[in-house]
C-alpha cells in the first residue's frame, strides 16, 4: 500500500498503527512518539466510530448531550453542501440524548447504542416526524407510529437522528432522484453519492450522524456504502422486519445499517434484527451477539471468486482493488476459489421486471384519498386518481409503475413476470450451488466509483446497470456486504462486496472484519 | 414475449390511473422502449423445466388470534387525509 498525501486524515494520526508503519520515516521515531500530543488522536468527535463513542459514554469521558451537540453542529456546518438530510428535529434529538444520560447516570444504560446518533433513510417511520420517501406524494406526511426497527434503535437507548435523503421511493442508485434535492458525495461534491440510500451514506461518511439504517432493494445500501468509504450492510431477506418501512418490492426489500467499521454494523444489526409478529416475512431465528461473534469466528475460510463478475465494464482501477482483496484473504491463509455464476447477466433483467411489477401493486395506495399528495383541480374520482399521481410522482417512479403495471398486464404475465421468477429461481440456484464449495462469495460491489452528477440521469437502462453486481444477491436472498478497499488515483473510495449465505451474518461480519483489521481505508475521512 | 418492445403507453397509464403529458408519453415509449429490449434477454433462457420463484425463502400465511387489539386512535389514523369531516375521510362525490 502506497502513502497517499491526498487523504488528509494521515496526518491528523487517526490510526496510529498505520503512521509508525509508513510516516513518519522510521527514523523519525521519535516523534512519531510524540504525535499525540501534536497531532490529536481523532479529535473530530464527530467522525470516532459508535464503539469508540460508546466507551467514551460508558467511562463519562463524554456525554449523550455533548455527543449529540457535535453532530448537530456538525451537521448544520456541512449539510449545506452535503445535502444528506431531508429534515432534522434538533430539539427531539437531544430530548432523547438527555434521556440517555439520565438512564446512565441512575445505572440503568442500556448497552453499546444508548446516546448514539443513528440517521434514517426517510423511508423509515418514525413517530412524530416527517416521511417522504423524498417525493412529493408525501411532503407533507407525519408518520403516526414507530417502523419496528425505530422502536428497537429506542430501546436500545439509541438516538435516531434526522430524516435522510434518497431517491423517490427508493427509486435509483444516485439519489438524484430524489424530489427535493441532490445528495453530493462527501469525497467529491460533484459526484453522487449512491443510492437510493445515498443520504444514509453521505451523512456517516460526512460526520452528520455516527451510523445510519437504509434500505436495499438492489444494492441500495450497499452501493452508497461503496462509493463513500463505508461499511455496508443488506441482511438477509427477513432477517430484519419491514413493519413500518415504506414498501418498494416486498419480496426484495431489507433495511440494513451503515457504519464507519464492520464493528458498527455488527452492533448495530443486533440492535435491529430478529423476529417481528407485525412482518409475516419476518424470520424465526436466534439473534446472536454479532459483534461478539466478530471476535470468535477467526476463519480461514473458502472465499468463491465468481468469473462473471470480472468480465467487461469493470473499471480498472475497481478491478485492481478488488484483486489485490483477493490477495490479501489468500496470503492471510483463506482458500480461492474460482465459482460460477452463469446466470448472473440476466439478474438486472430480471429484477427491473419483478422490482417494477411489485412496485407497481405497492404503490397503488397512493391514491390522493387516504393520505399523501391530492389533486385540487379534480373534477371527480377518477380524475383525483389520476391527477394526484402525476402530480404527486417524479419521472422515475411512473417509468418504473408503467414498467410494472405492463409486464403484469393481461397477455404479458406469462412472458415477463412468470419467466423473471423462473430467471430468479435460476439465480438462487446458482448461489446455492457455489455455497457447497465456499463460505462466502467475493466480487467488486460497484463496476465504477462514483459518478459525476447527472452523467447517467438520462439515461435509465445505464443506470439500473450500475446496480449489475448486487442485484442478483436480493433476487436470491443473501446477505451482502461492501467495505471499503482503496481508493482511485483520484481519491474516490472503491468497495469490495462479500456475498455470504442465508442467515449467517456473524460468519460473513468476520470475513469482512479480517480484511478491515489489516488495512486502514476505514480510518479515512473525506476533507469539507 | 412481445415481438416488439413498443408499450401501449396510453393503455398502460390508464391500468397504473397515471395522467401523463404528451412530453412524458414519447420519452417514456424511447425509454421502456429501450429498457424492454434489453429485457428481453431473458428469452436466451430455457425456463420451461423451471419453477417460478415469488420469494427467496417459503413464505406462508401467519395468523393472529381474532382478538381486537389496540389500534391507533381515529385522530391519529386520520391525520394525514387530506380532507376530512366528522372524524371520516372526504372524498369528491361519487354516486349521482
Amino acid at each position: 500500500m502506497l502513502i497517499n498525501f491526498q487523504f488528509p486524515i494521515l496526518k491528523q494520526g487517526t490510526n496510529r498503527l498505520a503512521h509508525r508503519s509508513r510516516w513518519p520515516p522510521c527514523s523519525l521515531w521519535l516523534f512519531d512518539l510524540l504525535l499525540p500530543n501534536i497531532f490529536p488522536v481523532s479529535s473530530e468527535l464527530y467522525f470516532q466510530t459508535a464503539a469508540e463513542l460508546g466507551e467514551m459514554l460508558a467511562t463519562k469521558k463524554i456525554s449523550a448531550v455533548e455527543l449529540a451537540q457535535t453532530i448537530i453542529e456538525r451537521t448544520k456546518a456541512i449539510d449545506g453542501r452535503v445535502r444528506a438530510f431531508n429534515s432534522f428535529d434538533e430539539s427531539d434529538a437531544l430530548a432523547q440524548a438527555s434521556a440517555s444520560d439520565a438512564r446512565r447516570a441512575a445505572g440503568q444504560a442500556r448497552g453499546p447504542l444508548d446516546g448514539i446518533p443513528v440517521g434514517l433513510k426517510d423511508v423509515i417511520s418514525v413517530a412524530g416526524q416527517p416521511l417522504t420517501a423524498s417525493s412529493k406524494m408525501l411532503a407533507q406526511f407525519v408518520s403516526p407510529y414507530d417502523a419496528t426497527v425505530a422502536r428497537k434503535l429506542r430501546e436500545a437507548g439509541a438516538v435516531c437522528w434526522g430524516r435522510l435523503n434518497l431517491d423517490e421511493f427508493a427509486m435509483g442508485s444516485s439519489t438524484e432522484n430524489s424530489a427535493f434535492h441532490v445528495t453530493s458525495n462527501p469525497w467529491d461534491l460533484a459526484r453522487v453519492p449512491g443510492g437510493s440510500s445515498g443520504g444514509s451514506a453521505a451523512a456517516v461518511a460526512a460526520g452528520e450522524a455516527v451510523v445510519s439504517l437504509g434500505s436495499d432493494t438492489g444494492g441500495s445500501i450497499r452501493q452508497p456504502a461503496a462509493l463513500c468509504n463505508l461499511a455496508g450492510l443488506k441482511p438477509t431477506y427477513g432477517l430484519v422486519s419491514r413493519y413500518g418501512l415504506i414498501a418498494f418490492a416486498s419480496s426484495l426489500d431489507q433495511i440494513g445499517p451503515f457504519g464507519r467499521t464492520v464493528e458498527d454494523v455488527a452492533i448495530t444489526l443486533g440492535a435491529i434484527a430478529g423476529h417481528d409478529e407485525r412482518d409475516s416475512t419476518s424470520f424465526r431465528t436466534g439473534i446472536p451477539d454479532y459483534r461478539a461473534e466478530l471476535k470468535k469466528r477467526r476463519g480461514p475460510w473458502k472465499l468463491g471468486i465468481p468469473r462473471e463478475y470480472f468480465g467487461t465494464g469493470l473499471d480498472p482501477e475497481v478491478g485492481a482493488a478488488v484483486q489485490r482483496a483477493i490477495d490479501h484473504y489468500q496470503k492471510a491463509g483463506c482458500a480461492i476459489k474460482e465459482v460460477s455464476l452463469p446466470h448472473t447477466e440476466y439478474g438486472v433483467a430480471a429484477y427491473y421486471i419483478i422490482a417494477t411489477a411489485e412496485a407497481s401493486s405497492n404503490l397503488a395506495r397512493y391514491d390522493g384519498i387516504r393520505y399523501g399528495h391530492r389533486s385540487k383541480t379534480a373534477t371527480d374520482i377518477l380524475d383525483l386518481y389520476f391527477k394526484s399521481r402525476a402530480e404527486g410522482f417524479g419521472p422515475e417512479v411512473k417509468r418504473r409503475i408503467i414498467l410494472g403495471t405492463y409486464v403484469l398486464s393481461s397477455g404479458y404475465y406469462d412472458a415477463y413476470y412468470l419467466r423473471a421468477q423462473k430467471v430468479r429461481t435460476l439465480i438462487r440456484q446458482d448461489f446455492l450451488k457455489a455455497y457447497q464449495e465456499v463460505d462466502a462469495i467475493l466480487t467488486p460491489t460497484s463496476p465504477t466509483p462514483a459518478f459525476r452528477k447527472g452523467e447517467k440521469s438520462a439515461d435509465p437502462l445505464a443506470m439500473y446497470l450500475s446496480d449489475i453486481y448486487t442485484i442478483t444477491v436480493n433476487l436470491a436472498g443473501l446477505p451482502g456486504i461492501s467495505i471499503p478497499c482503496g481508493f482511485t488515483g483520484n481519491g474516490l473510495p472503491i468497495g469490495l462486496q462479500l456475498i455470504g449465505q442465508p442467515y449467517l451474518e456473524a460468519d460473513l461480519l468476520a470475513i469482512a472484519r479480517a480484511y478491515e483489521q489489516a488495512h486502514d481505508w476505514h480510518t479515512r475521512h473525506p476533507k469539507l | 414475449m412481445s415481438k416488439s418492445s413498443e408499450i401501449n403507453i396510453d393503455y398502460v397509464a390508464n391500468l397504473a390511473r397515471l395522467a401523463l403529458t404528451a412530453e412524458e408519453k414519447s420519452q417514456f415509449s424511447q425509454q421502456l422502449g429501450d429498457i424492454l429490449h434489453y429485457i428481453e434477454k431473458l428469452n436466451e433462457l430455457d425456463v420451461t423445466q423451471v419453477e417460478p420463484t415469488a420469494h427467496a425463502f417459503p413464505v406462508c400465511n401467519v395468523w393472529r388470534d381474532d382478538v381486537a387489539e389496540p389500534a391507533l386512535p381515529v385522530e391519529e389514523a386520520l391525520q394525514n387525509a387530506p380532507a376530512q369531516r366528522d372524524h371520516m375521510i372526504a372524498v369528491p362525490k361519487v354516486v349521482e
